[in-house]
C-alpha cells in the first residue's frame, strides 16, 4: 500500500526535540492528515549544521553518515525546518566528495528530503489543513527554507485557508532575523541589531502572533520580543495548521 | 592598506553605537535593494544573463594567462604600455616611476578600489605628489581623511549634513555664510573645486571595470563623468587593474556591463561607459600622450585552481553588501580592510591571511541573500565556510568555543547517549523555566541572554514523549 500511503520518516530536528516537542507532534498530525504513515527513527540527533558551519568537517561527516543510515528505506524524510531540511537536501552530498558510495546515498536521501510545509503542499497536494485560528498573524520567511528550498508560497497558501485567520504580510519578511545558529552567540551585538530590526517590523504589522517554519529563528524572535516586553506571541506555523495551540506560545510560561 | 580586521568585534560594536552611521545604513534597503529588484524584474533574460556572465568569467579564469598576454599584445599594438606588478609595492613603484618621468606634481584619480588596495594616496603624499580624488564620494572621504566604506558608494556612511560641514572646513576660501543644505549645492561646489584640478593634473589614474583582450581596451563606468576627464585631460593616463578584470571580447564585456549596472544601482546602464584604447592618435582631437596599464596580482594568481577561485569572478557591483544584513548593521569600515561585506569576507582572508581575517567569514548568518543576488553567482556562503574550516583546522577560534563544539559533537555522534543526556538536561531546564517560560540569564548562555530571553523547554523531549506513547520507530513493512 506504500503507493497510496507513503512511508514518511520525521526528522524532528534537535531544537524541536528539546525545546518545542509540540511542533513535532503537529508535524506528525499534519503528515497523517496528508495520508502518510509517520515513523520517527530513534538514531537521529541533529543534522550537523553547528559543526558544518563552524568548519568542523570531520564531525559533520560523522553526523551526516549516521543520519543517512538512520533514514534509509523511507519514501520521504520530512523536517519541520527549512534549515535542517536544506542541510540534508543541499549539503550532505558535498561532504562526501572523497567517498562515492556515501555520496550516492547522500544524493538519494537528498531527493527524498523535504521541509514540512512545502512537502504538504507541493508533494501531497494539500490545499487546506482544516484548521481554525481566531487572530491576526504575520509570517517570517526563514532564510534556508526560502533560498535553498523555495519555501515561500506554500505556508501562505495553507494559512489563507485557515478559518478565522488574517495574515498581515511582514515588511522585510525575507531579511534574516539574526539567528544564524552559533552566529547569534558569537556575534551577539550584530545579531541583536538584526533581531531588533525584525521585531520592530513585526510590531508594525499589528499581528498578535508571528509565525515561521524554523525554531531557531522563532526562539530568537521570541526571546527578543519578550525581553522588550512585547505582547506579540510566537509559534511555529505547524502549530497553527495542526490546530495545536493549547501549549503556551514560545517563550511564554504557564504563569501567563 | 593596514588592516583592523582582527579587531572586527570592537569595530562592529563601535559601528552599532554610531547613530549617524546607523541613520545612513538604514537608507540602503529602500535604495539599492529596491532599485536592483526593479531593474532585474524589467529584464526578462536577467537570470540567463547571470549564467552567461558566470560562464564568461569561468572560461577566462581557466585561460587567464592566454587572455592577459593577448591583452598585453593589443595594448602594445595600440601604442600603450603594460606593466606587471606582482605585489602592491611593485605597483606603487611602477606608478611612481611613471609620474616622476613627467615630474608630476598633481595626479587626478578616478574611483579605484585597486588604488585603495595598494594604498596609493598615502604613498603619493609621502613622495610629494598631490593625489586628487574626482569621484564625488571619494572626494568627500579624501577631505575627511577616511577610507571607502562601500565599493561603489564610498561615502555611504556620511550624511549630507556632515558633507556640508566638511566642505565648509575644506573650502575655506569660499563664503562661510553660503548655504550647503541642498545636495545640488554640494555637487556644484565639488564640481567647481575640481574643474581646475582636472586641467592642472599631470597624470590621471583610473581603475578599470574590464580589460578587453580582443582590443587591448580598458573600460570604466561612472555616473559623474569624472573618470573621462581624469583619463583624457592629463598627459598620461594610467589604468591600474587587477588581473581578473580581463575578459576575452567586446561582446563579453557588454554582457557583464548589462549585469553590472543593474546589480549595482538598478540602472540599465551607467551614465558614462568609456573604452580607452592606447594613447591619443594623430587624428584624435584629445586624449593622453601616454597610456599605461598596471596589472596587479597581489595574491590573486595563488587563488587560481583553489576553492577560492570563484571569488575572482567578482565584478565589484556591491550587490552582496547592499543586501547583507550584517553589512547593513555595521557598515563597511568595521570589516577592517579594503573590501567589506560578503565579498570582503572572502577576499580579506585570501589576501591578508586567515588568522587576521578570521572574524569576517565567521560573522555571517549564512542567510544566502548575497549569493541570491550576486550577478556572477559566486557561492559566497560556501566560500566563507571554506575559511571557517581553515580557522577550525588551525585552531584559531577561542578554546572555549572549540571545546563546546567538541562536547556537543561527542554526544551528537552517539544517538542513545545523546537522547539520555539531552533528556536529563532538558528536564532540568523545564522544571526551572516552566512558570515563566523563559530565562533572563543562564550559565554559559550569556551570548544569548545578554540581549534576549531564552525560551524554556516545556517538559520532556519529543523523543521521550514519542517513546512513552509507543510511537512508530521503523517503517511499515
Amino acid at each position: 500500500m506504500s503507493e497510496s500511503r507513503p512511508q514518511v520518516a520525521l526528522f524532528v530536528t534537535c531544537l524541536v526535540d528539546l525545546f518545542r516537542p509540540v511542533v513535532g507532534f503537529a508535524a506528525v498530525a499534519l503528515l497523517e492528515r496528508a495520508g502518510c504513515t509517520v515513523s520517527v527513527p530513534a538514531a537521529q540527533t541533529c543534522c550537523g549544521q553547528p559543526a558544518f558551519n563552524s568548519g568542523d568537517r570531520a564531525d559533520t561527516k560523522a553526523i551526516a553518515a549516521q543520519t543517512i543510515e538512520a533514514f534509509e528505506g523511507y519514501d520521504y524524510v520530512v523536517a519541520p525546518s527549512g534549515s535542517c531540511g536544506g542541510m540534508i537536501a543541499k549539503h550532505y552530498e558535498e561532504l562526501f566528495d572523497d567517498d562515492p558510495a556515501l555520496a550516492a546515498r547522500a544524493r538519494d536521501l537528498a531527493g527524498r528530503t523535504h521541509e514540512l510545509i512545502s512537502f504538504l503542499v507541493d508533494v501531497r497536494g494539500m490545499t487546506d489543513a482544516a484548521a481554525a485560528y481566531d487572530g491576526v498573524v504575520t509570517y517570517h520567511d526563514s532564510c534556508s527554507g526560502l533560498r535553498e528550498l523555495g519555501v515561500k508560497q506554500q505556508p501562505r497558501a495553507l494559512l489563507s485557508a485557515v478559518e478565522g485567520l488574517q495574515l498581515n504580510e511582514l515588511p522585510g519578511a525575507e531579511i534574516c532575523c539574526g539567528f544564524g545558529g552559533t552566529f547569534c552567540v558569537k556575534y551577539p551585538d550584530i545579531s541583536n541589531n538584526m533581531v531588533g530590526d525584525k521585531t520592530a517590523d513585526i510590531e508594525s504589522t499589528g499581528a498578535d502572533t508571528v509565525l515561521a517554519g524554523d525554531l531557531g529563528c522563532l526562539m530568537n524572535m521570541a526571546g527578543k520580543l519578550s525581553r522588550d516586553g512585547s505582547k506579540v506571541r510566537v509559534r511555529h506555523v505547524a502549530e497553527i495548521l495542526a490546530g495545536m495551540t493549547d501549549e503556551p506560545p514560545i517563550g511564554a510560561g504557564t504563569a501567563e | 592598506m593596514k588592516s583592523t580586521s582582527p579587531q572586527f568585534k570592537e569595530n562592529a560594536r563601535a559601528a552599532l553605537a554610531n547613530d549617524t552611521l546607523q541613520a545612513a545604513l538604514n537608507k540602503m534597503e529602500s535604495g539599492f535593494v529596491v532599485n536592483r529588484a526593479a531593474a532585474a524584474a524589467r529584464l526578462p533574460e536577467f537570470e540567463a544573463l547571470r549564467d552567461q556572465g558566470r560562464d564568461i568569467k569561468n572560461h577566462t579564469l581557466d585561460h587567464i594567462d592566454f587572455y592577459l598576454e593577448a591583452f598585453e599584445a593589443k595594448v602594445r599594438e595600440a601604442g600603450g604600455h603594460v606593466h606587471w606588478a606582482a605585489t602592491a609595492e611593485d605597483a606603487r613603484r611602477i606608478i611612481l616611476e611613471i609620474c616622476r618621468s613627467v615630474d608630476a606634481k598633481t595626479v587626478t584619480k578616478g574611483k579605484s578600489m585597486i588604488a585603495e588596495e595598494i594604498g596609493l594616496n598615502d604613498f603619493f603624499e609621502a613622495n610629494d605628489i598631490q593625489p586628487v580624488e574626482t569621484d564625488l564620494g571619494e572626494y568627500i572621504i579624501q577631505l575627511r581623511n577616511e577610507t571607502p566604506s562601500h565599493i561603489i558608494a564610498p561615502a555611504i556612511h556620511v550624511l549630507k549634513e556632515e558633507v556640508a560641514e566638511t566642505f565648509h572646513e575644506a573650502h575655506s576660501h569660499l563664503d562661510p555664510a553660503r548655504s550647503l543644505e541642498e545636495p545640488r549645492a554640494l555637487l556644484d561646489e565639488a564640481r567647481a573645486e575640481l574643474r581646475q584640478k582636472f586641467i592642472d593634473a599631470d597624470v590621471g589614474i583610473t581603475g578599470a571595470n574590464f580589460l578587453i583582450a580582443e582590443t587591448g581596451s580598458s573600460v570604466i563606468v561612472t555616473n559623474e563623468g569624472n573618470g573621462d576627464l581624469t583619463q583624457t585631460l592629463p598627459k598620461i593616463h594610467i589604468a591600474v587593474a587587477s588581473l581578473e578584470k580581463v575578459v576575452p571580447t567586446l561582446e563579453d564585456a557588454t554582457v557583464l556591463l548589462r549585469l553590472l549596472a543593474r546589480s549595482a544601482t538598478g540602472q540599465e546602464f551607467s551614465s558614462y561607459t568609456t573604452f580607452s584604447t592606447g594613447p591619443r592618435r594623430p587624428e584624435d582631437p584629445d586624449g593622453p600622450e601616454q597610456y599605461h596599464v598596471v596589472l596587479l596580482d597581489n595574491g590573486r594568481s595563488s587563488m587560481l585552481g583553489t576553492e577560492t577561485q570563484e571569488a575572482l569572478r567578482c565584478i565589484r557591483c556591491g550587490a552582496c553588501m547592499n543586501h547583507c544584513p550584517v553589512y547593513g548593521s555595521i557598515g563597511g569600515h568595521a570589516y577592517g580592510w579594503v573590501y567589506p561585506g560578503p565579498i570582503g569576507s572572502v577576499l580579506t582572508p585570501s589576501f591578508i591571511g586567515v588568522e587576521d581575517g578570521r572574524h569576517l567569514p565567521n560573522a555571517s548568518t549564512f542567510c544566502g541573500r548575497c549569493e541570491a543576488v550576486c550577478p556572477m553567482r559566486i557561492p559566497l556562503p560556501k566560500m566563507m565556510r571554506h575559511f571557517r574550516e581553515q580557522v577550525f583546522e588551525q585552531k584559531l577560534s577561542p578554546a572555549t568555543e572549540r571545546m563546546g563544539l567538541g562536547l556537543w559533537a561527542f554526544f551528537a555522534r552517539r544517538p542513545a547517549l545523546y537522547r539520555w543526556a539531552t533528556g536529563l538536561g532538558i528536564g532540568l531546564l523545564a522544571v526551572l523555566g516552566r512558570r515563566r517560560g523563559r530565562f533572563r540569564a543562564l550559565p554559559f548562555a550569556g551570548g544569548w541572554t545578554q540581549y534576549r530571553d531564552l525560551p524554556a523547554p516545556h517538559g520532556k523531549s519529543f523523543q521521550q514523549q514519542w517513546t512513552a506513547k509507543g510511537g512508530r520507530r521503523a517503517r511499515e513493512k
